[in-house]
């Protein structure tokens, strides 16, 4: 697994320079400055905020009733509210004004659609048409058995149509320029992604499952690659449309987590049911009186998904909160000394890089990993019966 | 809590969009994406077939080619050396036969010599018997112009016969 990474890399380095494509890299060296400054903002951004609201704070005749001051930094909650999901994408705060994106509400309660913006709520105790939106949850004011199902276009939401219809684009103009051009050599944002495809192609979908079934997986796995991989990406840049964090969400790894179940269990053969209930290799004793094998094989069936699902989402928040972590540093040592804060700034900046630039790796490793095991999973739900 | 927490509203507007853009792209773009690529490694793979098969029809031509070369070579030098032999053997019967006729014509050579010589021998004992005959026409002459010396001629000759 590791070698095919390894070659995978290779292969796309290769292929870099055997192209020998300057607009390639000047795309790559764009990306990097854009991210590499985007980071420098979210630090930057945050820090006026928390200026702004240290200001705020000392001058308490300004504050507006609706306005929310926070009188002491919390690092944990700013962390949750960074990386859960939102009902509204906050952009910046400057001064007193919160440059948000409100996004549209949708809930469904007591058999009635309801959609308005959310920028209706104004804070936490404000209520509209009788829902109230506490702690990042919408909740009928009146206490009643009826649950409100929420289908608001939230921020992770508005984030994976973005990311989609940047796929759209992406590939299908890709892939105009294969129709108009099929036996040329590729070029620009296609040279990038050829390598791509064909990795996935020849390292995870045919090495997985093999030569004569591969192609009815690869629509999956390539849209499930470059969703992981966009999105992991887009994660790291910290200004709209990206940061928000998709995939270190849990709904959006159990969606996919559970296509691949879906699809390993339609295509699961008869050899597969058969390990399944009657696992070969083990003793007898194991699957007679009590049907423990089986069992246990039939959680197993649960658990690769489940695994799936709390990997990426496990790794993709984890490095939000890392990065968050260490911008919180800066208003933890700057509440102590304005000075302090400027000097922790400098490292928390060049670890934020650091872990920035980790996350680069990172996002392509994760998306590698669920789509090879999604792969393997359909390749062990697949195998032929070998007779001997 | 809510970290852990799959929502239900995302888990809806998370799976919708993912089936569409799996449907479009499968469609408009991984169709026509695998299909070049995998046209394009066919083509490669072809060219690079045919590559090799002309080599090899390159090389089965060369050595075909030579082999052609080889009997040429051979056949010339077959043809050469019969040539040889047949000049060899004319030249040898052409020899015998001018030997032959060498010898012939030596042999009518000394035979017409011969002839001559004996020709010439008996024109000269001809001329010779006729010089004779005339010398001693005039000797005879000379000697027996008087008549008395014919008379002693006669009688000396007729002494000289013996009458029985």
């Amino acid at each position: 697994m590791f070698v095919n990474l390894q070659s995978g890399i290779q292969q796309v380095v290769l292929s870099m320079i055997r192209m020998q494509n300057v607009r390639f890299l000047s795309y790559s060296f764009l990306f990097f400055l854009t991210f590499l400054c985007a980071s420098i903002t979210e630090v930057t951004a945050s820090e006026n905020r928390h200026a702004s609201e240290k200001v705020s704070s000392d001058t308490t005749f300004l504050h507006d009733e609706d306005l929310i001051v926070e009188q002491e930094f919390n690092a944990g909650k700013m962390i949750m509210e960074h990386v859960v999901d939102n009902h509204e994408w906050h952009i910046a705060t400057v001064g007193h004004a919160h440059i948000t994106i409100p996004l549209p509400v949708i809930l469904l309660y007591d058999g009635k659609v309801y959609a308005f913006w959310s920028s209706k709520f104004h804070n936490d105790t404000h209520s509209y048409k009788g829902f109230i939106l506490e702690h990042g949850k919408i909740r009928a004011v009146t206490e009643s058995a009826k649950t409100v199902y929420d289908f608001s276009i939230t921020k992770t939401v508005l984030a994976i149509l973005f990311s989609c219809f940047l796929l759209m684009w992406i590939f299908i103009s890709v892939a105009n320029r294969y129709k108009r051009n099929p036996k040329s050599a590729p070029k620009g944002i296609q040279s990038l992604l050829e390598p791509l495809i064909i990795f996935i192609r020849d390292d995870i979908a045919k090495s997985s499952i093999g030569e004569k079934k591969y192609e009815k997986y690869m629509p999956y796995l390539l849209t499930l690659f470059f969703f992981i991989f966009l999105n992991n990406l887009l994660g790291i840049i910290p200004i709209f449309p990206g940061g928000a964090n998709v995939t270190g969400n849990i709904a959006v790894t159990m969606v996919m987590a559970v296509f691949t179940l879906i699809l390993t269990t339609i295509n699961g053969n008869k050899h597969y049911w058969v390990d399944i209930v009657n696992t070969p290799g083990v003793p007898w004793w194991l699957k007679i009186p009590i049907p423990l094998m089986p069992v246990v094989e039939i959680i197993g069936i649960i658990t690769k998904p489940f695994v799936l699902m709390v990997r990426l989402f496990a790794n993709m928040a984890a490095g939000h909160i890392i990065v968050l972590g260490f911008v919180s540093l800066i208003f933890i040592f700057g509440s102590i000394s304005a000075a302090l804060g400027y000097g922790v700034s400098i490292v928390s900046v060049a670890f934020i890089v650091f872990m920035d630039l980790l996350e680069i790796l990172v996002a392509f490793i994760q998306a590698y990993v669920f789509t090879l095991l999604s792969a393997l999973y359909f390749g062990l739900a697949t195998i032929e019966t070998e007779h001997h | 809590m809510e970290l852990i927490t799959p929502g239900l509203g995302l888990i809806f507007w998370m799976a919708l969009p993912f089936l569409i853009l799996l449907l479009i792209l499968k469609k408009f773009a991984w169709k026509p994406i695998l299909k070049a690529l995998k046209d394009r490694e066919t083509s490669i793979h072809e060219a690079l077939h045919a590559a090799d098969r002309a080599k090899e029809e390159m090389k089965q031509l060369q050595f075909s080619n030579e082999e052609l070369l080889r009997q040429a070579k051979e056949e010339r030098d077959a043809i050469l050396s019969d040539a040889r032999k047949v000049r060899d053997a004319i030249i040898e019967e052409s020899k015998e036969q001018a030997k032959e006729e060498g010898y012939r014509i030596i042999a009518s050579a000394k035979e017409s010599i011969e002839n001559e010589k004996m020709a010439a021998m008996t024109d000269l004992k001809n001329q010779l018997a006729a010089l004779s005959l005339e010398i001693a026409t005039k000797i005879l002459e000379h000697e027996l112009a008087d008549p008395k010396k014919q008379e002693a001629f006669v009688n000396q000759q007729m002494d000289k016969i013996h009458f029985n």
